[in-house]
This record gives structure tokens, sequence and C-alpha cells, in this order.
């Protein structure tokens, strides 16, 4: 390990590979994953075959997709309540439009899309025009939209289920698209982990390898400060509220052409597993640090934890017990690696 | 360094914490990780019979968890495995439900809220040979799905019954009471009523989410009618929302009631509550777990195509209180 003698400027000494890969956000949560990985695939044969890889990666594949979107926008220092129900407002949107008003699903899902950003524009202009925190302001469209669901559903169709997507036109091409399978070695993948793991990517480079990445670690930094250099803060925000409502769109769309219907209630209470996904991946609820791929681990998490109870034989009221350890262990962990990695460095 | 000990002490706890979680899960399980070994080929063998269930019950719903007591019990009696799970999110169920045919049960059974949204595991589990009982819920689409029988309540013919009931204890006029707009449910129990009443039958509409406005509603019905002599409420907090928005207003209307609640046992002990119709959770987690048994080992199925009914049960004076024990162990 080098030292900074003979260095004249601290901020020039070189560290070791050691400390630079401790300080990474997403270390706690790839090793909640292998922890959680082994422990299960130690407990069910099932759970490490292909046909139970992929079961499990299909859970983690939706929530990831969100929890992607959602780490962005919490680096960038907001949150967003209302993704979860948008998720099942998108839906909704896709299975009425489609079959009570009878149009071709791809013109469904567009539209889907268009109403989509519009609750992400409403969202992101609130909050930084008004100035209001964002948990409050989303709170608001979270309970306006579930409102909205469960109001213009029964009225448009008199019930909570909407569903009769099969045999529109456009339907098999989108669910081609958004949720068909795909096999690879006799066994069949959800698309949507393709979706996912693409998103992954994506969002990694954006942060890590550009100016508006940059721009995202500023604001959420110090927004003050970041607006100070000529970091556009309203737009990079505004911008990352989009980033979600899209996200919940894909996902929303998703899962009305996988059921072949949607439900009112669909998405309620989703939010907050995105964000403790993004927060087991390194994220702080402060703002200013995280990683997609940590919360891409913590979805990861999830998906392994939601279906391995089943193989493990145990019952799924343990479940939520599980996460919430697994989440303050993340944080712990996270934690403590931090202050030993920065002590280190003092 | 105290503040660190305190960290450390905090460390030991969760780590005891998840510990305890997988202790209980090996426990639960060692018997679990042998079974895969035994051939599944076995009809009528001695290997431990594997049956999962997974329905549309949001965990701690007091509904699903008599079910589950039901599935339980039976597993016990019967030397029959049997896991059980839920989830209100339909891919979820799914995905519970894919987890199932991946080990290979020897049995699913399963509630369809959503058929659509199951459709595919399901077929995909029958396309395997597994053997299909679908319950409380989906009855219509059990058979296309490939299941061997439905176990439940028919709406309409418990309707029927309720509506028979009042008729014989002197109901001509009786209100039914729709708390969620849309459930197909709940208007087929209103329209079986009207059929067995062979009397007038008025629908009201409220919402369930505010029981103050529901008892209001209720209260302003029977103040401006008094022809109304009878209540039929589709839940128990409605039911106990009616016998509030009675007192005082002079009506004598007879209040009913679809399904339990601990409130609603002792207000039929009291009279206020003249009976409720129980679809029995108990018996749609029991009997399935028996009807795969007796599939597995000697080829047997009931209901002939036809939905095997646990309802209408009634809870009545009569009964109520031995029905309030029952409740308390988890059975009713």
């Amino acid at each position: 390990m080098s030292t900074a003698e003979g260095v004249a400027d601290e901020r020039l000494a070189s560290s070791s590979v050691v400390r630079r890969l401790l300080v990474r956000p997403e270390l706690g949560a790839l090793i909640g994953a292998i922890v959680v990985f082994v422990f299960f695939a130690v407990l069910s044969p099932t759970f490490r075959s292909p046909a139970g890889i992929a079961n499990w990666l299909d859970p983690a594949s939706t929530l990831g997709i969100m929890a992607v979107a959602v780490a962005l926008l919490m680096i960038g220092g907001e949150f967003d309540l209302s993704a979860g129900v948008l998720t099942g407002t998108t839906g909704l949107a896709v299975t009425i439009i489609a079959t009570r008003f009878g149009l071709n699903v791809w013109l469904a899902v567009a539209i889907s899309l268009v109403l989509a950003l519009v609750v992400g524009l409403f969202n992101g202009l609130l909050v930084v025009r008004t100035g209001l925190p964002s948990f409050i302001v989303t709170l608001g469209s979270y309970l306006v939209l579930q409102g909205l669901n469960l109001g213009v559903t029964k009225v448009l169709t008199g019930n909570v289920l909407v569903g009769g997507l099969v045999g529109r036109h456009g339907f098999s091409s989108a669910h081609l698209v958004f949720s068909s399978s795909v096999v690879l070695g006799g066994t069949y993948f959800k698309v949507s982990i393709v979706w996912w793991l693409v998103l992954t990517a994506l969002a990694t480079v954006v942060l890590l390898r550009t100016r508006f990445g940059n721009w995202v670690f500023a604001v959420g930094g110090d927004q003050v400060a970041a607006r100070n250099v000529g970091v556009p803060a309203a737009r990079t925000k505004v911008l990352l509220f989009l980033t979600t409502a899209t996200a919940a769109w894909l996902v929303g769309t998703i899962t009305a052409l996988r059921n072949t219907s949607a439900q009112a209630d669909a998405g309620v209470g989703d939010e907050l597993t995105f964000i403790v996904a993004a927060v087991i991946g390194g994220c702080l609820l402060t703002g200013g640090f995280g990683s997609a791929i940590g919360a891409t681990f913590g979805a990861l998490i999830f998906g392994m934890t939601s279906v391995g109870i089943v193989y493990a034989g145990w019952d799924a009221d343990w479940y939520k017990l599980f996460l919430g350890a697994m989440l303050l262990l993340a944080v712990f962990a996270n934690r403590l690696v931090r202050r030993y990695a920065e002590r280190r460095r003092g | 360094m105290l503040h660190a000990r305190r960290r450390f002490a905090g460390a030991v706890l969760l780590a005891l914490a998840l510990t305890a979680v997988a202790g209980c899960s090996n426990r639960v399980d060692s018997g679990a990780t042998a079974a895969p070994t035994v051939t599944p080929a076995a009809r009528g063998g001695t290997h431990t019979l594997r049956v999962a269930v997974v329905t549309h019950g949001a965990p701690g719903d007091p509904f699903w968890a008599v079910v589950k007591n039901g599935a339980v019990q039976a597993a016990k009696d019967l030397h029959v495995r049997v896991s059980y799970q839920g989830s209100g999110v339909p891919q979820t169920q799914a995905q519970y439900i894919d987890a199932a045919v991946n080990q290979h049960v020897d049995g699913l059974v399963v509630s369809m809220a959503n058929p659509d949204a199951l459709k595919a595991s399901i077929q995909r589990a029958v396309g395997q040979g597994i053997p299909v009982i679908t319950i409380n819920s989906g009855e219509a689409q059990s058979a296309a799905f490939g299941a061997i029988t439905h176990v439940g309540q028919d709406e309409s013919v418990a309707g029927e019954a309720a509506g028979a009931r009042l008729a014989k204890s002197g109901a001509h006029h009786v209100l039914c009471v729709i708390h969620e707009a849309g459930n197909i449910g709940l208007t087929q129990r209103c329209q079986g009523a009207a059929k067995g009443l062979s009397g007038t039958l008025d629908t009201l509409q409220v919402n369930i989410n505010n029981l103050a406005q529901v008892q209001a509603t209720i209260r302003a019905k029977l103040t401006a009618d008094h022809s109304i002599d009878g209540v039929l409420a589709l839940n128990p907090a409605v039911a106990m929302a009616a016998v509030a928005a009675e007192s005082g207003t002079g009506s004598k209307a007879k209040i009913a009631t679809f399904d339990l609640s601990g409130d609603v046992t002792s207000a039929i002990e009291q009279g206020r509550v003249l009976f409720a119709v129980d679809q029995q959770p108990y018996l749609q987690g029991y009997l399935p777990v028996q009807l795969i048994k007796l599939y597995h080992d000697n080829d047997n199925t009931l209901g002939g195509g036809k939905p095997v009914l646990t309802g209408p049960g009634f809870v009545t004076k009569d009964n109520a209180a031995k029905v309030a024990q029952l409740a308390k162990e988890g059975t009713r």
C-alpha cells in the first residue's frame, strides 16, 4: 500500500484496491446477496436449479427496474412515494384503454407512457418550484393516484379487476416485447429479466460516465453548491422524476400484459420496497451517495428471499421479518465499512 | 470505545435474530430436504405427500388464517406435508405457484381471485401432472384451467338460503347492503337473497372504508321507510354498523349477515343479529388436502364436475356460543 509520504497533495494519493472496494456503495448489498443465495441454495436444491433461478429472477427483475430508477432519484436527493401506485395506474391504463376503448394495445401502451410522464412531470415541477419536500409532494400524488385508480376503474368498468387483454389488436407483439419468456437450455426466463439487466447497465453508465451522472451526485450532495457551480439542479431533478415515472410505466405494462388483466389496488405499498432495495444497495436517505448496481443487488435479495421462502418450506409470514433484518444488517454493515475506510484514510 | 461496544452488541443481536429465523426454518425443513429424493411416482406408496396451498389472502387476514388452520390440521390428520403461502399480488401468487411446480409437489391448492393472472402457472402445473384443486374464488374458470374440482361457497346459493331464512323469520321487505361497488360476488348474494325471499329486496350501496357513513346511510334508510323489516349485511363490520344504526330508530328490522367476527357471534348470542351465513373457511383449507390425498391414493374425485360447497353454514342463537369458542381456537 502506498502512503501519502512524498506526495505534495493528499488528494493525489493513490488508495489501495481494498479500500477503494470498501467505499463502494454496493459492496454491502453484494455480500448480502451472496449470503442469501448460499443460505437458500444449501437449504433447497430446487432453489439453485435453472428453473429455480428463473423463478427468483422474475420478482427481482420487476422490482429491480424500479429500484434502479428510485436509486438514481435518491442519489439526486429526492423520494418518489407515488412510484408504486403508478405501476398500477399505468397497468390499468393499458388494460382499460385496450379493452374498453378498443384501441390497439401498442397505442394503449403509448398513451399509458404519456400519462406516466405527466405524473412524473407534475411531481418534479412541484418539488423544484415549491421547494416542498418530495416526501410530501409524492405522498400527495400517491393518494391522488390511488383514488383515481379505484374511482376511474369502477366508473369505467363497474369492477375492480379489468381483464380481457388476450386477443386484442397488438396484444401478441406487445406481449412478446414486454412479457414473454426466453428459453435458455430448456428453462424459461421471463423477458423482464433482460429489461432489468439492460436498464441497470444503462443507469450505471449514465451515473458514472456522463455529465448528467455528475449532476445527479451534485444536486443530491449539496443543491446550493451544485447550482453555484452551474449544475442545472431543477432540470436534473425533474428528469429524475421522469425516470422513475418511466420505470413505473415499464413495470406496469409488463405486469398488465403478463397478467392479461389489471387490479385497481395494484402497486400500493410497493414504493417502500423500492426504497428499501435502493437503501440495501447503498443509497443514503440524505442523497448524494449510492449506486444503480447496488439497487439491483438489493432487488436480487428481495427476489431470492420471496421465492426462497417457498423452497425452504417455511411460512411467508416470516418474509417481512427476514427482509427487515436484512435491511438493518445491510445498512449497518455499509456504515461500519464506510467508517472503517474513512478512518484509515485520515 | 463504549460506542463501538454498543455497536458490536447491536450486530450480535441482529445476528442472533437471523439465526433464530434460520433455526426455525431448519426445523421445518428437516423433512422437506429429504423429500425430493423420493420418487414422486410412488402412487399409493409410502412417501409423504406434499401439498402446496397458494392463496390470494394477504398474511394477517383473519379469514385466510382459518383456511390455513384447516389445511394444517388436514396435514396432521392425514400425515401429509402442507406448505401454505398467500399473497394478494397476482404475479407474486403466480411465482409461488411456479415455485411449487418446480419442487414437483404432489398436489396444488389455489384460490383464484384473479384467474387471468394465474392461468399460465396453473396450466403449467396441470401439464406436469400435478393435481390442482381451486378453492374460494375462481369457480367459473376452475374446470377450464384443468383443476380436478373446486371447493367453495356458491354465492347465489348462499344468498338464496339467507333470503329464505329471513322470509321464515317473517321478513318481507329486506335491505341488502353492498359494501364494495363492482364486487360481483356481493351482487350475486343479493340476487340470490331476492330469489329466496319471495318479498321485496332493495339494494343499498355503501363504502366499507367509511363505517360511520355506512351507519348513517342505513339509519337514514330505516328511518325513512318503516316497512323495511330486514337488513342483510354482506360483511361482519357492516352488520355491526347496521345494529348501531337501528338502535333508537324504532325499527324492528331483523339483521342478518354474511361471514363471522367476534362481535357478530356475540351479537347473535344476545339476539341483536338473527344469523350469520358462514362459508366455513376451515373446510376450504381442510377438504382440498383430503381430496388430493384421496386422488393420489385411490384416484377419487368429488363434485362430479360441480363445485364442492362449503357454505352456506349458518350461525344462529342455537350454536353461536359454541362457534364463538371454536373461533377462539381458530377453526371457525
